[in-house]
């Protein structure tokens, strides 16, 4: 029989492994070649160090917004606005980067962490409110990614510089990027992947190794009796949303501080956070299996971009996204496949 | 112990990974001997080649250029989709190391990162287009469109008969100021009285606030409309096409912008686009290739597209409406602006100084 950590792994995997599957069909019925789709989709990623480390830079935020809907998800809350605290950390974490002036061992921590305040600060409202008074932290969040979206842009626009849709580069003291990294690869590489790495680690010892962890996962599992066990569920409720706004602050920062350097005005969200949830739901919750899911969907936009090469539009990864999705939210259905192949063994 | 399995997954795919990619790179560098065969390629924004709008106009022209210069597709022009801003600069790298002479980056959100790749790549030709970007790998196109805002202008004040007409802008930006002193100085030209009623929307993308400010616009007997205003314009034909279907004698009469918009002004038989501003992006685009491919690219200039080289003009599509009086007075302004005895202002004192000499 398979133990329930096992499913947790493997339902997973065949998802991913059933969309690329579904995604060669989808190619094969429209007359375009899937080997050489994906073998395009491949040497878009590991054909040159840059297009590695432009992998590595893209996986980096998703690694943090996965984290920021896991935790929430975990406490049994759906934190569907992490694209705003994504937003809300970025302008944050480059406010502070262009703004103050402090040597890097200052500068840098300090616009960390007010991407990560930032970041919390946007998602304690709907934890506040869903504590308080039982307001559905799904749809506060919605909005509060509408409001993220709008009050950043006039930041930008108005605050941060005179009518411009971009603002200055980031000191070179608040940056993530490193001189021997770039020189390395000739990329945008920077340091923020160390920073989600450390993330996943501090999710994993909240969650495994606290009490706060355990009172949090005890909510998550069931609010009545968690309070009848003489938990503060409210408490708890706002905690976790504000751990879970940190990360999704951090991913904003990485993108402001790292990747691009700056900030810009946006007529669309980034889908940093929406994509968030795919990774989240893809890497089953847990923090290890978020970097995992987080890399696939990191090499899968990056390569996608050279799929063009073999005449494949790139599109088609994003159907492939959307399906393995789909596997695993109806994971029960591969669990139920697999379960009645093991008992056709036994007889 | 679990956490032993997943270090060791993790391990495995990166070796992986790296024995894949020496392959990869290895047979790569087959490929880069092609020879001089010239090849140019563009990057999108994120609307795609099929967006009916700028990315489809570029590549309309890349396509033009390469079928003039017996190129192939994919071989000898090229171009790749961004999906979203981290794109940019992997797909502009990616046609760097893939040996492409001359790459174009459609629209001003590319400007940054052109800029620093081109830095990074000084052998590579650049062209920014909608933006100016100061290096010497790098062309900047720019366009006159007061020049065809002068003309909407001309147009709408001879078919006005209320001497109201209106300019519906998307964000207040330098950009858009052009569009807006080029229209109200055309008009005046016309019809010095002219009441031009000048409203922002404040955003590209809010057709609900186009189409209010076009209610009341038309309510307050203007009968024709001039946006510049991207997806924001599509409320101002929704409304003039509501108001044209309840009383189709009515006049309300909707300028386009960037490309012929003629079809968005259909509504059953009548069609409210008097006139659309054009702005050849396929002109520019095939024009800065072929000069490059002749060797004569023009990097660190701002190469600027008028009426004079066909990179501005004026649609004539709807006959019905646009009336040869209306051609008349716009081919004579015209022919004075490409005479230059007449400069189309470009910024609010230009405008300004203009009216008062008038």
């Amino acid at each position: 029989m398979f133990s329930s950590t096992k499913f947790n792994f493997i339902i997973p995997i065949i998802s991913v492994l059933l969309g690329l599957a579904a995604g060669a069909i989808i190619m094969l019925i429209f007359g375009y070649n899937p080997i050489l789709g994906y073998q395009a989709l491949w040497n878009g990623v590991f054909d040159s160090p840059f297009f590695m480390s432009e992998t590595v830079n893209r996986i980096t935020p998703y690694i943090l917004t996965g984290l920021a809907i896991a935790f929430a998800f975990r406490t049994g809350l759906f934190n569907i606005g992490a694209e705003g605290q994504v937003l809300v950390g970025w302008v944050a974490a480059v406010w502070v980067g262009t703004a103050v002036d402090a040597p890097a061992f200052i500068h840098l921590p300090l616009a960390l962490l007010a991407a990560a305040a930032a970041g919390a600060l946007w998602a304690f409202v709907p934890g506040i409110l869903k504590a308080k008074l039982g307001v559905h932290e799904v749809i506060v969040s919605i909005m509060m990614n509408y409001i993220a979206l709008h009050v950043t842009n006039y930041l930008i626009r108005f605050v941060l510089t005179d009518n411009q849709e971009t603002t200055e580069p980031v000191k070179q003291s608040a940056s993530l990027t490193n001189d021997f990294l770039i020189g390395l690869t000739g990329s945008r590489l920077h340091l923020g992947f160390i920073v989600a790495l450390l993330m996943v680690l501090v999710m994993w010892i909240i969650l495994e190794r606290t009490k706060l962890g355990y009172e949090l996962k005890a909510v998550g599992y069931n609010q009545h009796a968690s309070n009848y066990a003489g938990m503060k569920v409210g408490r708890n409720i706002v905690v976790s949303m504000l751990i879970s706004g940190l990360f999704a602050g951090l991913a904003g920062a990485m993108q402001g501080l790292g990747s691009f350097g700056n900030a810009f005005t946006n007529t669309a969200f980034s889908n940093l956070g929406f994509d968030g949830i795919a990774v989240a739901l893809l890497g089953g919750n847990n923090p290890f299996g978020v970097v995992l899911s987080a890399s696939l969907f990191g090499f899968l936009k990056v390569g996608s971009l050279n799929m063009s090469s073999a005449g494949v539009p790139n599109e088609i990864i994003e159907i492939v996204i959307a399906l393995i999705i789909l596997f695993v939210a109806s994971g029960f259905i591969i669990r139920w496949a697999l379960l009645q192949l093991k008992k056709g063994e036994k007889k | 112990m679990k956490m032993r399995r997943y270090a060791v997954l993790l391990g495995l795919i990166l070796v992986v990974g790296v024995v894949l990619s020496a392959c990869g790179s290895g047979s790569s560098s087959g490929q880069g001997g092609s020879g001089d065969s010239f090849k140019t390629a563009m990057v999108t924004d994120t609307g795609g080649i099929d967006d009916k709008s700028f990315n489809q106009s570029a590549w309309e022209g890349l396509t033009k250029f390469g079928e003039d210069n017996d190129l192939k597709e994919k071989e000898g022009y090229d171009y790749l989709q961004s999906n979203s801003a981290s794109d940019y600069a992997g797909n502009l790298n990616r046609l760097v190391q893939s040996n492409t002479d001359l790459i174009f980056g459609v629209g001003f959100k590319l400007a940054e990162d052109i800029g620093k790749v081109a830095d990074q790549n000084k052998e590579t030709h650049f062209a920014i287009i909608d933006s100016v970007v100061e290096k010497d790998n790098v062309a900047s196109i720019v366009f006159e469109e007061q020049q065809g805002s002068f003309l909407a202008g001309v147009a709408a004040a001879t078919k006005s008969d209320s001497g109201k007409i209106g300019f519906v802008g998307g964000e207040e930006s330098e950009l858009i100021k052009k569009f807006e002193a080029g229209y109200v100085a055309g008009a005046k030209s016309v019809n010095k009285d002219i009441e031009v009623d000048v409203q922002y929307a404040g955003s590209f993308g809010a057709p609900d606030k186009g189409k209010l400010i076009a209610s009341n616009m038309y309510n307050s007997g203007v009968d024709v409309i001039y946006h510049s205003a991207g997806g924001t314009g599509n409320g101002v034909f929704a409304q003039a096409k509501d108001l044209k279907n309840n009383n189709p004698e009515g006049n309300y009469w909707v300028i386009g912008v960037d490309r012929d918009q003629y079809d968005e002004g259909q509504i059953g038989d009548n069609n409210v686009t008097l006139t659309s501003m054009l702005k050849a992006v396929d002109v520019a685009v095939a024009r800065v290739a072929q000069d490059s491919k002749d060797g004569e690219f023009p990097g660190g200039e701002i190469v600027s597209f008028g009426l004079k080289d066909d990179g501005i003009g004026i649609a004539e599509t709807n006959t019905e409406a646009y009336t040869d009086d209306i051609k008349s007075a716009v081919d004579e302004w015209k022919q004075k602006i490409i005479d230059g005895d007449v400069t189309a202002p470009g910024t609010a004192d230009e405008l300004k100084a203009y009216v008062d000499s008038l």
